[in-house]
Parts: C-alpha cells; structure tokens; sequence
C-alpha cells in the first residue's frame, strides 16, 4: 500500500531538512538558552542560597541578642540586689552606729547628770549646812543675848544630851 | 454526484452557498472505472480520503467551478540524463498517466502521485503506461526528490521553528540571564525547560543528559509544529507531513543511530550477553534483544505516522458523512463532530511530539545507563 510504503523524495527532504535544523538550533538557539536559563537558575539558586543564610545569620544574631539581653537583665537583677542589700546593710550598719553612740551619749549624759546631781547635792547640803550654821548662830546670838534664854536653852541642850 | 476534496468543504460549506450537488469529481481513483455517473460513492470517498493523507505534487487548496485551484511544485527527477526540474502544474492537475511532460527530450507522465517514463503512444484509454496484472504501472521511475506538498509543508515547519525560536534566543543574548523572558522567550522557556527537566534528565541521567537536550528539544519542537500545521485545512498547512510514514522513518532511524552510537558497554551486555541468567536463557535472549533494538524505533515510527493519519482520516470521514448521506442537513452534525475530533487532534499533536520525545530520551537513558549491580 502506498501509505505505508515512505518515499524516497521525502526521506531525502526531511533527513536535510531536521539534521540541518537541528545544527542551527543547536548553535543560534538551544546553547544560548539553555546556557541562559541555567545561568539564571544558578543565580536564583544562589540568592535562594544567600537569604537563607542571611536568615540564619539573623537567627543567630537574634539568639545572641536574646543572651546579651538576658545576661543584662541578670547583671541588673544581681546589681539590685546587690545595692539593696548593700543599703540595708548601711542603714544597718548606721542604726548600729547610731545606737551605739546614742548610748554612748545617754551614759555618759546620765554620769554626768548623776555627777552634776552629787555636785548640787553637795552644794546643796553645803549650802544648806552653812544656812543651818548662819541660822543657828543668828538664833544663838539672839537667844544668848537674853540670859534667861541663856540659861533656859543650856538647860534645854543639856537635856538633850543627857 | 458530489464529493470533493476536503478543503474546498470546509472552507466554503460555512458560507452555506455551496450546494453539495454543484461539486464536481475532482480526484478519481481509477481513471478507467471511475468515469461514470453511476460509481460508488464510498469508494471516491475512499480515494478523497485516501489522496489528502497522501502526499502530492501541488498543493492543491480547493476547486472552484470544478476545476482544482492550487499551488503548483517544483519537480525535481533524477534520471539517467542528469537532474530535470520543471513545474508540477505541467501535469494539468492529471493524475491519471495522460498528460506527457517534456524536459530535455524525456518524456514522463504523473499516476498516482508517482511519476514514470512514459510511453511512446498511449493505450486505448489515453494513458501513457503498461500495466500488469495487478494495474500497477511498469514503467521507469526516474529518483524523485520532487518538492511535494509534504516537503514544502516540510519547509514551513522548519522555517516556522526558525521565526519562533531563534527570536526567543536573541532575547537572552540580548538581555542576559538574569532578566525575566517577555515574549516567544517566556512561551518557549517553560517548554524547553520541560523537555530539559522531565524529558531529557528523568530518563537519561544526570551524567550524560546535557548533550542530549538540543537533539530532544528540536525533535519535540518538530513534530509539535508540524503535526499543528498538519491540522490547519488550508496552505501552509494541510499536508499530512507527520502522518507520512517517511518523514517518521527519519526521526526514527535518527532515534536508532543515536541510541545505539551511545550504547555503553552495559547496553550492548544485555542485548548480546543477559547478566545474571543461565547460559541457555542469553543464548535464547540475544536474538529476542537484538529484534528490541529495530523494534523500538519501528513503534516510533508506527506510533506517529498512525495517530496522526488515523486522525486526518477520522476528520474526513465526519465531513465526509454529508456526501454519503447525500444531505445538507447532517452537517451541524458532522461539523460539531469534527469540531471535537479536532480539539483531540490539537491535543494529540502535542501529545505524539512529547511521547516520541520522551521514548527516545528513554532509549537513550537505557543505552547510556551504567549498572553497578550484576
């Protein structure tokens, strides 16, 4: 049959025609484009690459920050702390002091308040010993004055010393 | 009576002017029992059918007033007087061994789409040919490599991959890698990665795909583009270039070569040699392995030139069907039914160009595959 039967003519043609396309495309078109399309595609591949290593980078960074931070925050924590008990400790320590020195000031106010109350005691009974002796003496010297007072106070005194 | 060449149908019958009773035998199958009013219908049909999926020498586009209007063809003839060339539209459109061309004192006439020698005087019923008993001419052929209508629908497909994909190279030499493609570059690029990526490295490897992929792409490309211009009814397409058991012959034989000029040592050990069975089973394998070799690129060849023939022959008939039924009014029908075959057919074409492509990068993967097993 002659549909089954290829052509002479026509084998010739299409073997010219395709190996001769072939080489064309081969040279003008598919080397440029295919070389084209992998060179964009490694370049796309890099970027891919490159972002998702800038985005690890960024993780990191971010981790590290995060660290930094959290140290800060612990520092400050420790610093309060720190001052916190540094200040009690002061205020302590001051109210120690303090204390100490207020009794320090009490006692020795007190010695001197029992110090200065001997003193006036002593002047006072010195003073009023010598108010009793001035008394007596004017009394005396009134009484002596009038000989029967004389003689009735001598008796009086003798009585008392009996 | 009333049939005709396809495209004179369907070019005219949407106008709704043509009567199909106006259209005249244009093509007779057999010049001396076709002559009468009263042949079958079925059998021109037939020959209708059968001369489109043919190939010619002119470019016949439709009939007009019952004469044939078309594009005539150089042709070319190889004899024993040298290289002749001379126009096909000397033929007069005779098909029939009754119009003697001239050239350089050689005398040849057409029957059949072939061209012989012709004899001096003709016979009794004007024909310039001896017969056998069969009705088939003994005449001379001289070698043909006339510019048939398939050849010439031959060169629109190469000249039509020129426009379309050069223009797209030019964009990237034009603009380097790193700009998006516009254009034929941005049809093109999903395809040729497509073939790169699902034809050419699926199936041959990653070690030897590269030099494969232009071979491959321009095939793919081939057969697509001319399988599309087989399904346009009118010039430049029409011709039934992939539906020609020649024109697959080629990209099969090609396929053959290829695979087999890259056969490593592994490939050539299966077919002669089967690793890993008993010495009777490779004794009886190797005739079965070297029949594989011719008859994978035989099923190249079939597959193709089938679909796409089966495919022209099914849109005729559907057209065909208002002759046989002799009536104006199956035509929604026959058209609606076309009309689907042809949306198949758009699909087919690109479907045969990536199977032929994909088998033949899959021959090639198993020719350059190298087991570690075994």
């Amino acid at each position: 049959m002659d549909l089954v039967t290829p052509g002479f003519g026509l084998i010739f043609w299409t073997t010219l025609t395709f190996l001769l396309l072939v080489f064309i495309l081969k040279k003008f078109a598919w080397g440029p484009i295919l070389s084209a399309v992998k060179e964009r595609e490694e370049s796309i591949d890099n970027a891919l690459k490159s972002a998702e290593k800038a985005r690890e980078d960024m993780k990191n960074l971010q981790a590290d920050n995060e660290k930094i931070l959290a140290e800060a925050r612990a520092e400050r924590d420790a610093m309060l702390k720190e001052g916190r008990e540094l200040r009690n400790q002061t205020i302590q320590g001051a109210k120690d002091v303090a204390k100490a020195e207020a009794d320090k000031i009490m006692a020795s106010a007190q010695e001197q308040i029992e110090l200065q109350k001997k003193a006036a005691m002593t002047e006072l009974k010195n003073h009023v010993a010598a108010l009793s002796i001035d008394m007596a003496e004017k009394i005396l010297r009134r009484e002596l004055s009038d000989a029967k007072r004389q003689e009735a106070l001598i008796n009086e005194m003798l009585e008392e010393i009996k | 009576m009333h049939r005709n060449i396809f495209f004179s149908l369907l070019l005219l019958l949407p106008f709704g002017f043509l009567r199909a009773q106006d259209v005249e035998i244009e093509y007779s199958a057999d010049d001396t029992a076709h002559n009468s009013n009263d042949l079958h219908e079925d059998e021109d049909i037939n020959a209708v059918i059968m001369h489109h999926v043919s190939d010619s020498h002119d470019w016949h586009v439709l009939d007009w007033s019952g004469k044939p209007v078309g594009i005539s063809l150089p042709v070319i003839l190889f004899t024993n007087e040298g290289l002749i060339t001379f126009s096909s539209g000397r033929f007069h459109h005779d098909d029939a061994g009754k119009e003697v061309v001239e050239v350089k004192g050689q005398r040849f006439v057409k029957y059949h789409e072939k061209i012989y020698l012709a004899n001096a005087q003709p016979n009794a019923n004007g024909v310039y040919l001896d017969f056998d008993e069969d009705h088939h001419p003994t005449n001379a052929k001289p070698v043909d490599i006339s510019i048939t209508k398939n050849v010439a629908s031959l060169f629109v497909t190469a000249l039509l991959m020129l426009i379309i994909i050069l223009p797209a190279a030019s964009f990237y030499k034009k603009n380097g890698s790193q700009t998006a493609p516009k254009g034929m570059a941005s049809f093109l690029e999903p395809l040729i990665v497509f073939v790169r990526d699902e034809i050419a490295l699926v199936n041959i490897g990653h070690k030897h795909y590269g030099r494969f992929v232009p071979y491959l792409l321009s095939l793919f490309f081939f057969i697509w583009i001319a399988n599309m211009l087989g399904l346009i009814p009118f010039v430049p397409g029409g011709a039934n270039l992939s539906g020609n058991i020649a024109f697959t012959m080629v990209l099969a034989v090609l396929t053959l070569i290829i695979v087999n000029i890259n056969g490593k040592k592994d490939y050539w050990a299966h077919i002669f040699w089967m690793p890993g069975v008993p010495i009777p089973v490779r004794i009886l394998l190797a005739p079965i392995e070297l029949v594989s070799v011719f008859a994978k690129p035989f099923a190249l060849m079939i597959r193709l030139f089938a679909n796409m023939t089966a495919g022209h022959i099914v849109i005729l008939s559907l057209i065909s069907l208002i002759f046989v039924l002799d009536s104006i009014w199956v035509s929604p029908a026959a058209i609606i039914l076309t009309l689907f075959i042809f949306v198949i057919k758009v699909l087919v074409a690109l479907l045969q160009a990536y199977i032929f492509a994909l088998l033949t990068a899959l021959f090639i993967g198993q020719a350059v595959e190298e087991h570690e097993h075994h």
